[in-house]
């Protein structure tokens, strides 16, 4: 009998099958709306786990006092060589950037899954794009973490993967920003034809090493010098994982002529691709030549991957849910003079057709 | 020693360190544990003994090593860390470390102020002690670490020690590690010198512990 792989799952319940099937084992957290399900399904996951009929106890999990310690046990976990993540939202993720600091310095595979919600102070508990800049440049540091914007859940799932992976190839923190909209969501998604080898963990301590690891200089060059050595390692592993996506509407190709370029990310760019659809089309009289570009890696930034694009276009829209923190993303890394406007709806959604509408304009 | 220390003359570290690596040594314990350092004058251990050490943050090297501790039991997880990191901006974690039961080894070096910072007020600061940060003397009582984690943590190993009587020192150390070793959370506050700081000369350093043991009281709890 054939077998229906398709299941209906949310959000948070496509994170902790991830997680699971990215081998980690340690989950470390503290509850904070939206991102509260990920801890309480890993819990449940870790309670119930069978392997062939036997109760599985290897997966573990820690309920913290607050978010810095969920961050900091995360990061003596990697020390230790278990692959270990945790999950917060908004005020949580700005207390978790005391731990992705000691990462960023220390160079640690930490993973955690940030689910926006509206900003700033407590905001609202649903849904926002505001935590970007937060997720790159939320350290007292330069901003060398790995940044990925799943817009649906298959590729919250397959960003999830990859951010384990990432994390242990390349020793940078890897952050997946989703949102509250994409957490709590439910979709019919197929997991199992996403097919990812998870790579094998070191320990950065252990009985056979003898390590005094500092994070913490006596001279500004030493620090210096070990910046450009991240730096250079950061720019190794971007040539690695950038990645992006071009749409011209279902069934074009990504070359296909267009004059007006839409960029969104996330859950947003999921109703940008909804609004260059209609565009397209449209009519032929009205029929728009609009396309979207969608960097999925947030940082580091397609760059090379925008100016391609943007050297066609006469005109960038930016979408997003917050002031123009995407936007300010984008005019750092264009190279190409090129008119720049934008849709900004700080902690709300958007909908297709205001895209449609503003293009339309 | 491994490498030459960067603590101040004078600094109750030292002495601290010595003993800790003597004890693990004897117990072969020294190449199956890790070192946690607070920032403060602690993350000054980074290289100064031939065992795993790493810094971490101000007031996170509890969490840190639970969280080490949990991935690696197998491993002795101790936090070395500073009055202020410990009672102040670490205190939550301490405390939940402790509740929790969670069998690693807090080393806490209590000098009475800031070092790493200049000599400010701490939480150990004793009343009508003048810092950096309250020159017309302190008006708050000091925490009392070991005495406020006894109510909260009935299994753990709570001791304080001087590091003018290396003798007991070395005694509650090593039953702190046996302590770690049964799966119970153990800390030992170490009444620590830093005549940098208290502006104080040989015998009136070792004075200045004695008058701290009036307030601290030495002893297990």
């Amino acid at each position: 009998m054939k077998t229906n792989k398709k299941q209906f799952l949310t959000g948070a319940e496509v994170v902790v099958r991830a997680c699971v099937d990215a081998g980690a084992k340690m989950m470390f957290g503290y509850p904070i709306t939206p991102g509260t399900e990920i801890l309480s399904h890993w819990i449940r996951e870790a309670q119930s786990r069978l392997i062939g009929g036997q109760a599985d106890k290897s997966l573990k999990y820690l309920q913290t006092e607050d978010e810095i310690a969920a961050g900091f046990c995360m990061c003596g976990a990697v020390m230790a060589g278990e692959k270990t993540f945790t999950a917060t939202a908004g005020p949580g993720t700005v207390l978790m950037q005391d731990a992705l600091s000691m990462a960023d310095g220390m160079r640690l595979p930490v993973v955690v899954i940030v689910v926006q919600r509206g900003g700033p102070s407590s905001g609202t508990v649903i849904y926002s794009q505001q935590e970007v800049n937060l997720a790159i440049h939320g350290g007292n540091g330069e901003g060398l973490r790995l940044v990925y914007s799943p817009s649906n859940l298959t590729e919250l799932y397959e960003y999830t993967r990859l951010a384990f992976n990432n994390a242990w190839k390349y020793n940078f923190p890897v952050i997946v920003l989703s949102d509250g909209f994409l957490m709590k969501t439910r979709q019919l998604v197929d997991l199992e034809k996403i097919k990812i080898k998870n790579i094998e963990t070191e320990a950065i301590i252990s009985e056979n090493t003898q390590k005094n690891i500092r994070n913490i200089y006596t001279f500004e060059e030493e620090l210096g010098e070990k910046l450009a050595r991240d730096k250079k390692d950061f720019e190794k592993m971007a040539g690695e994982v950038i990645m992006s996506e071009v749409f011209c509407g279902r069934g074009q190709v990504e070359t296909c002529p267009y004059e007006e370029l839409v960029i969104a990310h996330g859950i947003v760019a999921g109703a940008a691709k909804e609004a260059v659809n209609a565009l397209r089309l449209a009519p032929l009289a009205q029929g728009k030549k609009v396309g979207l570009f969608r960097p999925i890696t947030l940082s580091p930034f397609p760059a090379k991957e925008l100016n391609e694009l943007a050297k066609q276009a006469k005109k960038i829209f930016v979408v997003e849910s917050s002031m123009g923190q995407l936007r300010d993303l984008v005019k750092q890394n264009l190279e190409v003079a090129v008119e720049v406007s934008g849709l900004y709806k700080p902690a709300e959604g958007i909908e297709s057709e205001e895209i449609v509408k503003l293009l339309n304009c | 020693m491994a490498k030459e220390a960067k603590f101040c003359p004078g600094c109750g570290y030292p002495v601290v360190l010595r003993f800790l690596h003597t004890i693990l040594k004897d117990k072969k314990l020294d190449k199956k544990t890790a070192l946690g350092l607070d920032i403060g004058c602690s993350l000054l251990a980074w290289d100064a003994l031939p065992i795993n050490t790493f810094q971490t943050h101000h007031g996170r090297v509890v969490p840190t090593m639970v969280g080490l501790n949990r991935a690696k039991p197998e491993l002795l997880s101790i936090a070395l860390v500073g009055d202020g990191g410990a009672y102040a901006i670490g205190l939550q974690s301490l405390l939940w470390a402790a509740m929790r039961n969670d069998p690693i080894l807090v080393i806490v070096a209590n000098n009475t102020v800031y070092a790493m910072t200049g000599g400010q007020m701490a939480p150990t600061t004793m009343i009508e002690q003048k810092t950096d940060t309250s020159p017309a003397g302190s008006d708050q009582p000091p925490v009392l670490g070991p005495e406020l984690i006894r109510g909260l943590s009935p299994k753990a190993y709570l001791a304080r020690a001087a590091v003018n009587d290396v003798k007991q020192l070395n005694e509650y150390l090593n039953k702190a590690i046996e302590a770690c070793q049964l799966g119970n959370f153990a800390l030992v506050e170490v009444l620590s010198f830093c005549p940098t700081n208290w502006r104080t000369k040989g015998a009136e350093t070792n004075e200045r512990v004695e008058e701290m043991k009036r307030v601290f009281k030495i002893g297990e709890f």
